[in-house]
């Protein structure tokens, strides 16, 4: 079990107004999702936990220690899994064993280790006999279970997921949600999607002015979907 | 956009192990390449022909691709008959047509066509993915096959993205003509599909370098190959001794 620790973090985009001032966040004890309008920064915090950005100030911590140079963010980004919003930005190989083995093999496995633990994970997320599928020609449905068995292999500790919902068909969304509860593993996960939200997480936080305030009054609702959250409005395109 | 319209099938071809594949087209097509006179060149077209009856590929794909390479051979036909000297077969009123000039049209038709028909039944049955692989097995430079498999994975969502930037351009009105808007339009298209492909490229970089990507690809086990895939080879090698062999008797003298 790993925990992540965001101490202190403030950002702000180049020339741009800031995003997060003084940020604390601890993650790897419980499912949490975020929600929060267009541009609040839930992607870019994403990022900054993966070190794909630096933080103006502070840091981010692994299991208590401070992740500074290129080992120990190596070590982060096996721990932490981070499932893209666009599956094709994640699925590069021609196939699809080739995609799942990449990662494993990155980290040291051996090519025939490689290839049982990409099939063993794809047989967990029910995609049998996909190995050989190319990439590209999958449906978008697909494409995103495709992308979280990439991350499962790496068998992280936690999971980051960035709008996992968007532009999926119900049935895809329900086994994704099944599969996310079999898990059991502590995730944070950006959507503006409340149901699937409430059906996957123990907390919801709203990141509104570089600020997380947390929303708890959604276990209490009967109706998830109730519009609990007056000040981000949707529409159900009626 | 189709890529691989030849790769699906189960025919001996399609399932032979694509470097020897590769290997039995590549010296193939350097032997024919090399003909000088008539016949050799007629029996590289049999065999590809042959090996095309093999494959079983959907016959009007093939002919629409070769009448796609005919129109180049077309040109030749148009100018060589008037232009090689030679003594003239022939008189278009004020044109001669000279005989070695039909001679040469003729013979880059038929190698031009045997070595085409050679690498779709050979080559194209493979796809683009495992042609990729076979060439890094075959030790190619191994960017060079990156290069390959990487533009394979992406042209189609490249594609995807100037079409619907184009479609979005045709929804509001915009009609291509020879106009100063349309130029400056396809190149607003242009632009915005290189700016979407280089940050796709960058989100594409980080997804690898989160998965522990260092700068070098591992390589899983590779294909073995059977002994099917070798006595496949070995006709075809066959075949281009047999064509080089006519080749050196029909130049030698006799026909």
């Amino acid at each position: 079990m790993a925990t992540v620790l965001l101490d202190n973090i403030s950002f702000s985009h180049p020339g741009g107004a800031r995003l997060f001032h003084h940020l604390r966040l601890a993650i790897g004890s419980e499912r949490v999702g975020f929600i929060g309008p267009n541009g609040s920064g839930k992607t870019t915090l994403f990022h900054i936990i993966m070190g794909l950005l630096k933080p103006d100030s502070g840091r981010v911590l692994l299991d208590n220690r401070e992740v500074s140079d290129a080992k120990a963010w190596r070590q982060l980004r096996q721990q932490v899994g981070f499932l893209f919003q666009d599956a094709d930005d994640q699925l590069f190989s021609p196939t699809v064993l080739e995609d799942v083995a990449f990662g494993p093999l990155n980290m040291g496995d051996e090519g025939s280790v490689a290839k049982s633990k990409a099939i063993a994970t794809l047989n967990s997320l029910g995609l049998t006999d996909f190995e050989d599928r190319i990439t590209h020609k999958l449906s978008g449905g697909e494409k995103k279970l495709v992308a979280l068995a990439t991350i499962l292999v790496m068998e992280p500790d936690i999971l980051l997921l960035d709008e996992p919902t968007n532009n999926l068909d119900s049935s895809t969304r329900g086994r994704l949600v099944a599969i996310l509860e079999n898990l059991r593993l502590p995730m944070v996960i950006i959507s503006h999607d409340y149901d699937f939200l409430s059906k996957t997480t123990d907390i919801i936080y709203s990141l509104d002015h570089g600020h997380l305030h947390k929303s708890e009054s959604i276990h209490l609702h009967s109706h998830p979907h109730a519009h609990l959250y007056g000040d981000h409005p949707h529409d159900h395109g009626g | 956009m189709n890529l691989e319209c030849f790769s699906t099938g189960s025919s001996i071809l399609h399932r032979a192990d694509v470097r020897l594949k590769m290997i039995s087209a590549f010296i193939f097509s350097i032997v024919v390449a090399l003909c000088h006179g008539l016949p050799a060149p007629l029996l590289a077209l049999l065999v590809g022909g042959s090996l095309l009856l093999v494959a079983r590929l959907p016959a009007m794909k093939v002919v629409r691709r070769l009448l796609m390479v005919n129109l180049f051979t077309l040109l030749f036909w148009l100018t060589l008959p008037l232009t090689v000297p030679g003594p003239p077969i022939m008189a278009l009123g004020p044109l001669a047509i000279s005989g070695p000039g039909v001679a040469l049209a003729l013979l880059i038709t038929l190698k031009t066509n045997a070595i085409v028909l050679i690498f779709v039944a050979l080559v194209a049955t493979s796809g683009v993915a495992d042609i990729g692989h076979g060439l890094a097995a075959l030790r190619l430079p191994h960017r060079f096959c990156m290069l390959l498999l990487f533009t394979y994975r992406y042209i189609f969502v490249l594609h995807q993205e100037y079409q619907r930037l184009r479609r979005a351009a045709l929804l509001r009105g915009f009609r291509p003509a020879t106009t100063m808007h349309t130029y400056q339009t396809y190149g607003n298209l242009l632009g915005m599909t290189l700016v979407k492909s280089w940050q796709r490229g960058l989100r594409v970089q980080q997804a690898m370098v989160l998965r522990g990507f260092q700068g070098r690809f591992y390589v899983m086990e590779g294909q073995s190959m059977a002994v099917s895939d070798w006595i496949l080879f070995g006709l075809v090698f066959l075949a281009a001794v047999g064509v080089a062999v006519m080749e050196l008797k029909s130049s030698a003298g006799g026909w």
